[in-house]
């Protein structure tokens, strides 16, 4: 369950929309099930109230769709940015892909969204899904109501959670968090410590059932280019039907080195992966090595800094000495 | 068991003033290396996009390396320290991946080092032939 | 489609010999584009290029690819064939098929494979060549020196005898810098004075000189040969075109407890003041901090005073902007503070002085009018100690000192000692050391005459400590040599601070877009083969703004970067490199990675209106490339994501055909 409830927010929207600071909310609208949140722009009390939602489902990262909706009106408008969120936000600031001035940004505490995959696992035929008692009721068709462990629900993203503090918002909500010590890279550092040909086999068998819907670039706050090379004939790479080679691997080595130093590690891209794909293990990588090889960094954590990718020191290591990983890497 | 000898296809992304230019006093000097290295000159190893190292990955060569100006004599003064981000990134991205390391290399060798060229070139062909051919990245589409 | 023409050359037997030529040829006739290929003995010969010229214009061929020798060598040659028979020069290529080919295989059908594999990738290239005109760009004939010490009035001065006008700019009231204040310079021990002020006045009088002194660069926009500066001239309170240098006013003036900066505090100056006897230009100059009439609007004095009517206490800061073609930087360098060396005693005792403030001790127009008194009580020193290397080496202590060797501090404490020694023989020097570095020409001559004849004691070690006490200074220290620990009580102890670049370096840099390193000199181009050159074109480094030197290494390096500027300053136009890179307007985000990454500052930021599919309007944030700029090393176009950053004559598609063209 979320520290503040849906309520508070929706008011504070209506009081925001009321004042006239902004002429637009964007939010969460419930789609046919408990689950199946979207995210939706709002421009009344009234819509707030028959359609904004505020549940363990609202995933979705709107940093992304300031870009667009920024470009909307000359008003401001209002997000609601959860922690993670934020960081995508300032990176996208960092960027100059939107307009701060046109953006009322309010902060939501955040206790972990839910994975409904996850919640599937347990249970089949999911009519709601609420909370009872510090546990999860999953409301079934079939089995009746199931009760389940919230942290076994979490997905990797929340589970390890790498910051409950906001760190860009106009007006915050409830209280400010802290960045979290997490164990995120525990699973990459697992992949490190196996035999090439093991890891091999690992991204092969996840690799292999991308069918390429670009649902990953398209959620991605760092996938904002106005042409993406791989829609771009004259790039080299762009989409071809993989019928000759490994092109979806290639895809998404290319996806995470042109985020390499700008991903802030939000989850989108394995939250919205149809395949379940462990997209963000591929991001981590980068994160973990940039953090070992040239010291720590977060994107987004401020505005304007230099990510290390497009920086240098006169004794960085060399390419063949940087081993990030066990010694089989 | 018979093993037919295989010589790999080694690609050499090489900068224009460095380099390439070592690879010219290597070959002044008639220094040896396998035919099998073919070298695409660049005006700094930093115009290397990783997209081109995949893209001959994926064609099929066996290896890449990239050579540039030893660090601090970039001819455009920072370049290739640039370069040496990207490729430790990208490396070892590729080894986590389950690319063998030895496929990849970066070797600084200035317009005077035709010599450490040569021998440079040698030694990562015959690590990357003691490889085998590059299935993994050539390879077709991962299949469970 | 281009239509191609191939031209295989045997170069004798250099290629012919390892290489099929004729097959080669052959087997690159089919290739795509290709319309002609033929081979010939030496392709770079007049009849080689006469067949290239003939056959260009007889097959109409948009593109040719020379199988020839290293492009270093005659990739120019055939550009300008090219461009001799109507070809634009940029649609050639070369496939090196001599030094990367034919010289390192020795097996004919090895190289022959080789070689028609490296000729297709350039086919593969050539078909995505567009022709490529360079820019060219007008020079602005005038130059700019930043800093008016003796780097800033060298580089002046030669630009200025070769007919170019340059303008000075220093931001203190006079130009002279630190050399002005030196008493006597090594190793030759003449009059610092005696061979600065002569040049101080050249350049004065020289008529393709201005001089803006008590000024700042405040703004710099543009390029190599069209720089556009904004110089800050800050109120000096006195007309300088009217104010005759008499210094009545300076007499006059009731403020008298202003700490003098020429002599570093060691005496005090009147709120108006001429900085020293010779300064340029001979101009008063109120200190608005100081001034009774500034500050409370009573006095008035210096006005009165003034038969030439020059005093104006309503001056304000003024503002020009002027034009460059080049700019030269010399900003100079500053002792480090030594506040923070706590073991030296530096803050607690007037006896511990700097070299540089020794300087002016000794110096006849100093504080004592040139005889060695201390600082305390006015007494002459009999026992001093000089100590090296403070802050300067200092690995351990990055805080307060400098990793870097200052250079010239071993010479200029055997120059004290020895003057010290002659002037005082009563007076025993005692000189700690890391080592004694002494390359120069006559420089160890010079460390050798102080120790040998003069008797000064060098000891190899480090103070420990100098704690004032009962008048005298206990100094502390190790004789690394004979493992023995020393007590000196010393009457003066003089502190050989490290150097570091002026201050206002670092903002300079920035407005310049020229690189420095971490501890704020500039960089050169290249570090052996540029050094007054910055990486920004157009911009020079001259004297210790680029890294410590002495007096004549820094009047070496003036000249090199006036004639580097000459050298620009003459031609008429610069034609720029056509290799540049370029960015797609819609396909960029505006992201500003690319101009972090890039080296020359070259790339910049419009907003721009775009027409967008439904028909409205969008105004996006787009990078713009200045060609002039450019180098074209292409760190740009990896930083791009979206791929908008592109770099002519090496594009990602050409590099992608190569790489296709080889690995088929």
């Amino acid at each position: 369950m979320q520290e503040i409830n849906c309520e508070v927010l929706v008011s504070k929207a209506a009081e925001l929309l009321e004042k006239g600071t902004v002429d637009r909310v964007l939010g969460w609208k419930a789609g046919e099930f408990d689950y199946d949140i979207t995210p939706a722009v709002f421009h009344s009390e009234q819509e707030l109230k028959d359609g904004f939602v505020w549940n363990d489902f609202c995933g979705a990262n709107f940093s992304k769709y300031l870009i667009k909706e920024t470009g909307k009106s000359e008003n401001k408008v209002l997000v609601f940015l959860k922690p993670c969120d934020t960081y995508s936000f300032n990176q996208l600031l960092t960027e100059h892909r939107f307009d701060r001035e046109k953006v009322y940004a309010v902060g939501v505490p955040c206790s972990g969204m839910l994975d409904i995959g996850k919640v599937k696992q347990s249970a089949e035929g999911i009519a709601a899904v609420r909370e009872e008692g510090g546990e999860v009721v999953v409301d079934t068709l079939y089995d009746g109501s199931i009760s389940l462990k919230r942290e076994a629900l979490l997905p990797d993203r929340c589970a390890n959670c790498k910051s409950k503090k906001h760190v860009a918002y106009d007006e915050l909500l409830g209280e400010e968090g802290e960045a979290v010590s997490s164990a995120r890279f525990d699973e990459v550092e697992k992949l490190e410590r196996m035999t090439p040909d093991e890891r091999f086999a690992f991204w092969q068998g996840e690799l292999s059932r991308c069918i390429r819907c670009n649902a990953c670039r398209d959620v991605c706050p760092a996938c904002t280019c106005e042409k993406c090379v791989f829609d771009n004939p004259n790039s080299g790479v762009e989409n071809k039907a993989a019928a000759n080679s490994f092109e979806e691997k290639m895809f998404h080595v290319i996806r995470a080195f042109h985020v390499a130093g700008r991903c802030t590690d939000c989850g989108e891209c394995s939250r919205v992966c149809p395949q379940h794909i462990p997209l963000h293990l591929l991001n981590r990588k980068f994160i973990k090595d940039i953090d070992s090889f040239y010291g720590e960094y977060q994107a987004g954590a401020e505005v304007g800094s230099r990510a290390p990718i497009v920086d240098y020191k006169t004794d960085d290591l060399e390419p063949g000495e940087a081993v990030g990983g066990g010694e089989n890497a | 068991m018979q093993v037919k000898e295989y010589k790999p296809l080694i690609v050499a992304f090489c900068c224009n003033w460095c380099s390439y230019a070592g690879a010219d006093l290597a070959g002044n000097n008639r220094l040896n290396y396998p035919a099998e290295v073919k070298i695409i000159r660049v005006p700094c190893s930093c115009r290397v996009n990783p997209m081109f190292i995949l893209r001959a990955f994926q064609r099929g060569a066996d290896g890449v390396i990239l050579c540039g100006c030893h660090p601090g004599d970039c001819h455009y003064t920072s370049g290739n320290y640039y370069t040496r981000r990207r490729m430790a990134l990208l490396f070892s991205m590729l080894d986590y991946l389950g690319i063998e390391r030895e496929r990849t290399r970066v070797e600084w060798v200035s317009a005077a080092e035709g010599a450490k060229f040569a021998a440079t070139m040698n030694d990562f062909a015959e690590k990357v032939a003691s490889l085998g051919e590059n299935k993994r990245l050539e390879d077709l589409r991962c299949k469970k | 489609m281009q239509r191609i023409g191939v031209f295989v050359c045997h170069c004798g037997t250099n290629i012919a010999g390892t290489v099929d030529v004729k097959a080669v040829a052959q087997a690159l006739k089919n290739e795509p584009g290709v319309v002609f290929s033929t081979d010939y003995q030496y392709m770079c010969s007049q009849a080689g290029q006469d067949i290239i010229k003939a056959a260009i214009a007889e097959h109409q061929l948009s593109g040719i690819v020379v199988c020839s020798c290293s492009p270093r060598m005659h990739e120019a040659t055939f550009r300008k064939t090219a461009a001799a028979a109507g070809l634009n020069p940029y649609m050639v290529e070369i496939a090196n098929i001599r030094e990367q080919c034919s010289w390192v295989h020795k097996e004919m059908p090895v190289g022959t494979e080789k070689a028609i594999i490296l000729g297709k990738a350039a086919v593969a290239k050539v078909n995505l060549n567009a022709p490529l005109t360079p820019g060219e760009s007008p020079v602005t004939k005038r130059a700019l020196v930043i800093g008016g010490g003796i780097a800033g009035i060298q580089t002046a001065l030669d630009i200025a005898d070769a007919g170019f006008p340059v303008d000075i700019v220093e931001t203190k009231p006079t130009i002279g810098g630190k050399m002005a204040q030196l008493d006597k310079t090594f190793p030759t021990l003449d009059c610092a004075a005696c061979i600065l002020t002569p040049k101080m006045v050249d350049v004065a009088q020289n008529e393709n000189v201005r001089i803006f002194s008590y000024s700042e660069v405040t703004d710099v926009k543009g390029f190599v040969g069209n720089f556009e500066v904004t110089i800050k001239r800050k109120a000096r309170f006195v007309k300088e075109d009217v104010c005759t240098g008499c210094g009545a006013c300076t007499e006059k003036c009731p403020q008298k407890k202003v700490p003098n900066e020429f002599n570093l505090g060691m005496d005090n100056r009147r709120a108006i003041y001429i900085p020293f006897a010779q300064a340029v230009p001979k101009v008063a100059t109120i200190d608005p901090n100081y001034c009774t009439m500034l500050q409370k609007g009573k006095c008035g004095l210096c006005a009165k005073v003034c038969t030439a009517g020059a005093i104006d206490y309503q001056a304000k800061d003024e503002f020009i902007q002027e034009k460059y073609g080049a700019i030269v930087v010399a900003t100079g360098f500053n002792p480090i503070s030594m506040e923070k060396f706590d073991e030296f005693a530096y803050a607690q005792s007037k006896d511990v002085i700097t070299s540089l403030e020794l300087e002016r001790l000794m110096n006849a127009a100093g504080p004592t009018g040139g005889t060695l008194l201390r600082p305390s009580d006015g007494e002459h020193p009999h026992t001093i100690v000089f100590v090296q290397c403070v802050g300067s080496r200092c690995e351990a202590c990055a805080e307060k000192g400098k990793e870097y060797c200052s250079k010239i501090c071993c010479m200029y404490t055997a120059k004290h000692a020895m003057l010290i020694r002659d002037k005082y023989p009563d007076t025993d020097v005692y000189v700690f050391y890391i080592d004694v570095r002494t390359p120069g020409k006559n420089f160890d001559e010079f460390y050798r005459r102080a120790v040998e004849e003069y008797g000064v004691h060098y000891i190899k070690g480090m103070v420990g400590k100098v704690s004032p006490e009962g008048g005298k200074l206990k100094v502390q220290a190790s004789d690394l040599l004979d493992g023995k620990q020393l007590h000196i009580d010393a009457d003066m102890v003089v502190l050989a601070a490290a150097i570091e670049p002026d201050k206002s370096a670092r903002p300079l840099a920035t407005m310049l877009t020229a690189s420095m390193d971490t501890n704020d000199f500039f960089t050169e181009a290249h570090p052996k083969l540029r050094p007054v050159e910055s990486p920004t074109a157009g911009v020079f480094l001259s004297g210790t703004c680029q890294g410590p030197k002495d007096i004549p290494e820094t009047v070496s390096q003036a000249g090199a970067a006036a004639s580097k500027v000459i050298g620009l300053l003459c031609k008429d136009k610069l034609t720029g490199n056509p290799c540049v890179a370029h960015s797609d307007e819609l396909m960029c985000n505006g992201c500003s990675t690319c101009e972090r990454v890039c080296p020359y500052g070259a790339i910049s930021y419009q907003e721009k209106e775009f027409r967008m599919p439904d028909r409205t309007t969008k105004i996006r944030r787009i990078a713009v490339v200045n060609e002039a700029v450019c180098q074209g090393c292409g760190a740009c176009t990896v930083a791009c994501m979206s791929g908008a950053m592109d770099l002519r004559g090496f594009m990602n598609k050409q590099i992608m055909a190569e790489v296709d063209a080889i690995c088929k």
